[in-house]
């Protein structure tokens, strides 16, 4: 999840309030985001995808300042008309259908600022934006562009500037091959017949979206006093917000925010709208759902301190959430700004009865008998490989691959055999006789939702020198003779076992596993040099026999 | 320990072996005593451990008659016998070697070390003849240092022979061998000086038998008295892996508070596992680098429109929903569970208004996309839990978890804010941990949104919900550092571990 960090002192100064280090790292915890420590002048903070508001010195300050009860309740901005228009042309429709635009005029960016800002735009463009792939902020010095500005798309080879980063002009095709952010961000335009730009009116390029700006009319530095800014994706509701998101920051920041045109073909929509969205306030569910009894009075206070005005019953949301998508959200708000803490623990008399799964009853007991004959029981993980479940048994079952495993573990078990006899080759430094047992899931292709059939499986293995089938077939009939079960074995043959020492296993007409010796050429795969004799069975047919 | 003491708890074998001691090597000892080697050895030990006597080991070459050696002592040397057969007069080689009953190959050696000695004179006739010289017949009626090396009694150290001899009779063939041993003996320390002048008194009895009982004989028996103290080779016993003991309890637990046992596949579609718990199809941790996903495509269920819309628009829930477009493609990706939760979401599916309140768990396991190290393992275990009752609230999840947490042995339990898509409100579960003193981040848990609750269950009541680790509780129960120490199975570890003992 991502952290922001924020400058102790612009922080405290936005708050309005110094608190003791002590309180200050509780709140923060108790506010709903995660302190990741506070180092000198530098608090990082792990925010939740939920509050993209969050992700500024300015909007988690802002959240802070309602919590601690400093500056409670809706906050107004104040946005002003300038008529200044944003065209957009039909071109970009199939490629990045929307934007929404907005001025800041008045900002007096230093070093500091212009730190901040990079990082709230960084921010939301890897978490809001879904690294740019959802959508992607181009924010722009006014002063060198020419208004209106035009947005549309051009084929690739159209497109010539000179990007942020570099000293020369470069083409589209140039950018995304040469450039480090074209090359990092290259996948988003693929297979793109064109490619979204913003030009000013005098055709100037400002940037190709969502990669880069131009270095002419794209970098913002100590002398900017007035800005352009742009959101553009594929979803409008998205993308208001995220341009509320962020005019608000630069409200924060002393800059006067004002709207633009933004003219499509049909409609001309003017962005940001910084007005809250009202819902109306569910007292008697919030109160259910935390157990409490709340009055409306308590419950506006509450809501203020999260930052939301409250009018005839309803809640003003701030334009710059847009986590409210139902009465539960406000629940959680109002239990926040009750705080987490104050909540007592309860547990209601009310009668239910336990009841353990019946399998997991039944693996249990196999479990106790098994221990009683002296068995260890081992707990492997159920991916594996290809290798060690097939080459390794002489084996050609099909098995389950993974599409995208990061380790060498990359296919389901489709046996619990292969998992003992790893940990035997693993073991041959300890003491025999080794003789262990797996209760565990196996996994093979079949029809079912997925396609994947499941069965818990139980094996055993003997490992010592004198160990042989006579053995495996006692321990085997001790365990059936606990489980009240009369089982015969027909030879049979497999390729992981000793020709004539290996047999099936039925109870009545019901072929439950396989017992043998293992063949010398399986343990010779495995590394092994101590005779194995093992046995697989199918745990839930054999549940279903014993009830 | 007095001498009393000591000679009651005499093995008979070291009773056997005393009465030899002054002899000092095993050799000596064991052929006096009539004993076996590696019982004297064994009586030496203990006698050492009781400090009786130190054992001296040292490395010595042996010398040993080989097979001809063997031969040659017992006949003579075949040069001697050559001789023998000589006179003053050439004799054919053909005669003498007949005679003499020695091989073609020993003739021809002989030949030859007896002409280097001046012993014999040859000439050449039809065949070969030979004569005994002057220099021969005192040769023969004098014992050569040869002879008198094979008389020895064998084997014997290296550095008690004859340096040249050895050398001439090493390089003839098969005479001698040399073998590296060990060459054990004792030195008696004061006490052992002291117990071999006791008297250690009539035999004792080293076992009770079944015949003893029988007739009677234990009446007159001394028993030998053990050293009780002495520490004695462990045994191994069957058991379960001990995360399976954890495990175990953890459920007791459950059970006791009146849960009932979830289980599950472990392969599910995405629907399942993510979108009817309302996160969002474009959730970070959909991405690939996360989750496990296997090929194909799977089936949903008939209900997934109703999901759809609740996305999308929020359907009949009240809520927005994410707007955006919803994928049935993206839903029927097939992949590992990435959370218990989609157990939950499955048991919701069943329940119907009169099972209500009804309350579930599981402990079980759940899988995230990444390579094995120290800290991360790629298949763990979640407990995970619901409450699906109308009158349930945020005291009752509090209730419930402390209460849970209390009997891990964690009696201080925190709830932070959190966020997870399906829950409103999310919060984290951290405990105190008394010795550290610091909390520990253990899980998740909340109240399920209206927009999971209702699509599953048909109307909306609050269903309170946790998903907790227990990975990390286990590890310090045992002290594992290593976290794949969980899943590593050495056979000797899980031999040795303690027993898990709540």
């Amino acid at each position: 999840m991502p952290t922001v960090t924020l400058n102790k002192t612009v922080f405290e100064e936005l708050v309005g309030k110094t608190l003791p280090l002590d309180e200050l790292k509780d709140r923060i915890s108790m506010l709903g985001t995660d302190l990741e420590g506070i180092e000198g002048d530098e608090i990082e903070v792990e925010i939740f995808p939920n509050r993209p508001d969050l992700l500024s010195e300015q909007g988690f300050a802002r959240a802070f300042s309602s919590f601690i009860g400093v500056k409670t309740g809706l906050r107004k901005y104040d946005v002003k008309k300038s008529g200044e228009t944003v065209i957009v042309d039909a071109s970009v429709k199939e490629v990045r259908p929307y934007t929404v635009c907005a001025i800041v005029r008045d900002m007096q960016f230093d070093d500091e600022k212009i730190r901040e800002i990079i990082q709230v735009q960084e921010k939301l463009h890897t978490t809001f934006c879904r690294n740019r792939k959802k959508s992607a902020i181009g924010i722009y010095p006014l002063d060198k562009i020419t208004l209106p500005i035009h947005f549309k798309a051009l084929p690739p080879n159209e497109i010539t500037f000179q990007p942020l980063e570099s000293d020369k002009e470069m083409s589209g095709m140039e950018i995304l091959q040469d450039h480090p952010k074209g090359k990092d961000f290259a996948s988003l335009l693929e297979g793109k017949s064109k490619w979204a730009i913003f030009t000013d009116v005098n055709n100037e390029i400002l940037s190709l979206t969502p990669i880069i700006n131009s270095h002419k009319t794209g970098k913002v530095n100590e002398s900017t006093k007035d800005v352009f800014i742009e959101f553009s994706g594929f979803d409008l509701t998205h993308l208001k917000v995220g341009l509320n998101i962020l005019t608000t920051v630069f409200a924060d920041m002393g800059g006067k925010i004002e709207s633009m045109d933004v003219v499509y073909e049909n409609e001309t929509i003017t962005t940001p709208n910084l007005e809250p969205t009202k819902k109306k306030l569910d007292l008697a569910y919030v109160n259910k759902m935390l157990g409490l009894e709340l009055s409306e009075q308590e419950a506006v206070e509450l809501l203020a301190k999260m930052g939301f005005g409250y009018e005839n019953g309803n809640v003003l949301i701030p334009a710059y959430r847009n986590d409210i998508l139902h009465q539960a959200d406000f629940v959680e708000d109002i239990a926040i700004a009750y705080g987490y803490e104050n909540f007592e623990e309860e547990i209601p008399n009310v009668a239910t009865i336990g009841k353990e799964a019946p399998l997991e009853i039944f693996s249990r007991k196999i479990r106790e008998i098994l221990i009683g004959l002296q068995l260890l029981e081992t707990k492997n993980y159920h991916l594996i490989t290809k290798e060690e479940l097939n080459e390794r048994m002489n084996d050609e079952t099909d098995v389950i691959p993974l599409q995208n495993a990061l380790g060498e573990h990359n296919h389901l078990r489709n046996a619990i055999l292969p998992s003992l006899l790893k940990t035997l080759s693993l073991n041959q430094h300890h003491e025999y006789p080794q003789n262990l047992f797996e209760i565990g899931r196996t996994f093979r292709p079949g029809d079912s939702e997925t396609g994947v059939l499941e069965t818990e499986k139980l094996a055993m293995v003997t490992c010592h020198a004198t160990t042989d089938f006579t053995q495996m077939r006692q321990l085997f009939g001790s365990l059936m003779q606990s489980l009240g079960l009369h089982v015969t074995v027909k030879e049979c043959d497999h390729p992981s076992y000793i020709r004539g020492r290996v047999g099936n296993v039925y109870v009545n007409d019901t072929k439950i596993g396989i017992i043998g010796e293992m063949s010398p050429s399986v343990l010779e795969n495995w590394g092994l040099v101590v005779p194995v004799v093992a046995m697989e069975l199918n745990l839930e047919m054999l549940f279903e026999l014993c009830s | 320990m007095n001498m009393h003491d000591l000679i009651a708890k005499l093995h008979p074998l070291e009773r056997e072996v005393i009465p030899h001691l002054a002899l000092q090597t095993l050799h000596e000892i064991t052929k006096s005593a009539g004993m076996k080697d590696i019982e004297v050895i064994r009586a030496f030990q203990w006698l050492e451990n009781k400090n009786v006597l130190s054992i001296i080991t040292e490395k010595v070459t042996l010398i040993s008659l080989d097979k001809n050696g063997k031969l040659y002592k017992e006949h003579g040397l075949p040069e001697k016998i050559f001789l023998s057969v000589l006179s003053n007069e050439f004799k054919g080689l053909n005669v003498i070697t007949k005679k003499s009953k020695l091989s073609r190959e020993e003739v021809n050696a002989c030949i030859g070390l007896l002409k280097r000695q001046n012993a014999i004179e040859t000439q050449k006739g039809e065949f070969l003849e030979v004569k005994i010289t002057k220099e021969g017949t005192t040769l023969l009626e004098q014992t050569s240092p040869e002879e008198s090396f094979l008389q020895q009694d064998f084997p014997i150290n290296e550095n008690d022979v004859d340096k040249s001899v050895l050398k001439t009779l090493s390089k003839r063939k098969d005479i001698i061998k040399l073998e590296e041993r060990k060459n054990i003996s004792i030195t008696l320390t004061e006490l052992g000086e002291q117990l071999i002048k006791e008297d250690l008194g009539g035999p004792v009895v080293n076992r009770l038998t079944s015949r003893m009982l029988k007739d009677g004989s234990w009446k007159d028996a001394t028993f030998r008295a053990y050293d009780v103290e002495i520490n004695v080779p462990s045994i191994n016993r069957g058991k379960t892996h001990f995360v399976n003991q954890a495990v175990e309890y953890i459920k007791r637990i459950w059970l006791d508070m009146g849960f009932h046992e979830m289980t599950g596949n472990y392969v599910h579609s995405a629907f399942w596992d993510l979108d009817v718990l309302f996160v969002p199809q474009d959730h970070p941790a959909r991405e690939m680098q996360d989750t496990y996903y296997l090929h194909g495509k799977a089936k949903l269920p008939s209900f997934w429109q109703d999901i759809k819309a609740v996305h999308e628009t929020g359907g009949d829930t009240g809520s927005t929903g994410w707007g955006g477009s919803y994928s049935k493609d993206e839903a029927s990706k097939v992949m590992l569970r990435t959370h218990t939760t989609v157990l939950s979401a499955e048991t919701i599916r069943k329940l119907k208004k009169e099972d209500l309140p009804a309350k579930f768990f599981a402990v079980n396991k759940v899988f995230r996309n990444e390579a094995l190290d120290w800290k991360h393992l790629f298949e763990f275990y979640q407990v995970e839990g619901i409450v699906v009752d109308p009158n349930a609230n945020l005291k009752h999840l509090k209730g419930y978890l402390t209460q849970f947490y209390r009997k891990m042995g964690y009696s201080k339990v925190r709830m932070r804010p959190a966020h997870f898509p399906y829950t409103e409100p999310s919060l984290e579960v951290d405990v105190y941990h008394p010795v550290k003193k610091q909390w520990i981040e253990l899980g998740g848990a909340g109240i399920f949104r209206p927009e999971v609750v209702k699509p599953l269950l048909g109307f909306d009541c609050p269903v309170l919900a946790w998903g907790q680790g227990m990975g990390r509780i286990i590890s310090e129960y045992w002290k594992i550092n290593d976290i794949r120490d969980l899943y590593r199975n050495d056979v000797k570890q899980m031999r040795e571990m303690k027993q898990y003992m709540r």
